[in-house]
């Protein structure tokens, strides 16, 4: 399972990228394998705040539908609304194609993540 | 309690199956994925190991009395070598299980049941036992079944052997036909809404059968097919799955499978009198089909609602691979229950618009 560096990652497999004091915010590699084919994406609205651990997207496979949440408290500011037409996109490159773009609002916040090389281990011993 | 293994477990694993415990089985979500084995059982082959199911054999010379007090359907009109589908009930009407009888002769009868079901059946049918001159017998541990499905099962599975496929009609049997040196029973039967069939082995030699059917079918697009589409198909072509659209709280008539329930059965049966008394008295709800006319993917538990009256809830919903539409089973209010009726799906507490439509979803 595909694990990119130089992102921070969350035990639900999200992961978040800093971009200044924003941030992009995805899907791991191994959420996407899990999911299978993935054939909705529902996403928020710009503006829209949340808190860390708020549940601000869901992704459905045919067989399920999974919550995706939030890594850290933030408001929304971009949305990638092509998963809307095209939801394979996440099960084709789940790092390339972010879900959502937010404000973060408190950084320490990011202490609290797992960096790339924890995520890895993680995911070794948990799965 | 640990979960089982059914005798193809190591061949799952070596395919590569997404191994999930299902009823109490280990058994293969997927393979290569849900929808591409879907499209393979609608548009070539695909073969689901359904070794879990249950199989209880009935013998004696009152089965036949026997199980047409049991059943609601009539086994009187069934010939030697048929299958026909039934129900269970409970004396409310509520459902012990949905199932397959196969009619060996008056005398010999299988039934096929639901894995999770079986021991809360086979206890059922030796509580009701009463004075009738049978043998029950839970045979489910030495029966492995594999179910090969889609319109190029019978050829496939003709290359496997001497006997005519094309001679086994809908719903009858065939009993010790040679399958690749392997004596099996085959039904043409299936929980797909496809033709093809269901080969029934013994567990040690079940193995056998599934490797020459994949190694034979692959040239044909013959893909294993995991536990995942098999519900995504069963469920398009309006399939029951107990526990969903009829369980112990809901009844076959709520379910819209009155077709299975001879209230006119000259002989009484268990619930009977309740399944009578609740057609005649008309139902208050019934299992409906409905499309999702927003953005949402309705799933089994969402609410149903008509302005801000709760009317019901979905037992079944997808994304449905055939038809590329979000569509659901649910079971509501009976007046609401008219094509082109439009209600909202709670999905995710917010009401989504969805309109009431036929529940053959499939159309051949």
């Amino acid at each position: 399972m595909k694990v990119a560096k130089d992102l921070y990652y969350t035990n639900d497999h999200e992961w978040l990228k800093v971009d200044g004091d924003e941030a992009y915010i995805g899907l791991s590699d191994f959420a996407q394998d899990s999911l299978g084919d993935i054939v909705y994406v529902e996403l928020p609205e710009v503006d829209d705040e949340f808190d860390k651990d708020d549940a601000f997207s869901a992704v459905e496979s045919v067989k399920a539908a999974s919550d995706v949440f939030m890594p850290v408290d933030g408001k929304i500011t971009e949305i990638n609304e092509d998963l809307l037409d095209s939801p394979e996109l996440l099960n084709e490159d789940s790092y390339e194609n972010w879900i959502i773009k937010i404000e973060i609002s408190d950084k320490s916040q990011l202490d609290d993540l797992m960096s790339s090389d924890e995520y890895e281990k993680f995911l070794d011993e948990e799965v | 309690m640990v979960a089982k293994k059914t005798p193809l477990y190591d061949e799952h694993v070596k395919l590569g199956g997404k191994i999930v415990d299902y009823a109490g089985w280990f058994l293969p979500v997927q393979y290569e994925g849900l929808v591409k084995e879907h499209e393979a059982v609608r548009n070539e082959a695909g073969m689901f190991d359904v070794s879990h199911m249950g199989e209880i054999m009935v013998k004696g010379k009152d089965a036949f009395r026997y199980l047409q007090y049991l059943l609601t359907n009539d086994l009187s009109k069934l010939v030697d070598n048929q299958v026909i589908y039934t129900f269970m009930c409970y004396p409310d009407g509520g459902v012990v299980d949905d199932l397959l009888v196969y009619k060996y002769n008056e005398e010999e009868y299988l039934l096929v049941v639901n894995a999770a079901n079986i021991d809360k059946d086979f206890k059922w049918m030796i509580d009701n036992k009463k004075n009738f001159s049978i043998i029950i017998e839970n045979v489910s541990d030495q029966i492995g079944e594999v179910a090969i499905q889609g319109p190029k099962a019978e050829k496939i599975l003709q290359e496997l052997t001497d006997f005519d496929l094309s001679s086994i009609k809908f719903f009858h049997l065939k009993r010790d036909v040679d399958i690749a040196g392997i004596n099996c029973m085959i039904s043409r039967t299936g929980y797909t809404g496809e033709d093809g069939f269901e080969v029934y082995a013994s567990s040690d030699e079940i193995v056998t059968v599934w490797k020459k059917v994949l190694e034979v079918g692959k040239k044909d697009g013959l893909k294993p097919a995991g536990l995942g589409c098999r519900d995504t198909l069963r469920f398009e072509a309006s399939l029951p799955l107990y526990g969903h659209e009829i369980s112990r709280e809901v009844t076959p008539l709520e379910g819209g499978f009155k077709f299975f329930v001879k209230l006119d059965k000259e002989s009484d049966f268990i619930g009977k009198q309740a399944l009578t008394n609740q057609w005649k008295n008309g139902l208050t709800r019934k299992l409906a089909g409905f499309e999702i006319i927003g953005r949402g993917i309705p799933r089994e538990g969402y609410e149903i609602y008509k302005g801000d009256k709760k009317i019901g809830y979905v037992t079944t919903g997808y994304m449905s691979p055939t038809l590329k539409k979000n569509i659901g089973n649910a079971l509501i209010d009976v007046n609401e229950t008219e094509l082109g009726n439009e209600v909202d799906v709670m999905i995710r507490n917010k009401p989504v618009k969805a309109k009431i439509i036929s529940k053959r979803f499939l159309k051949k």
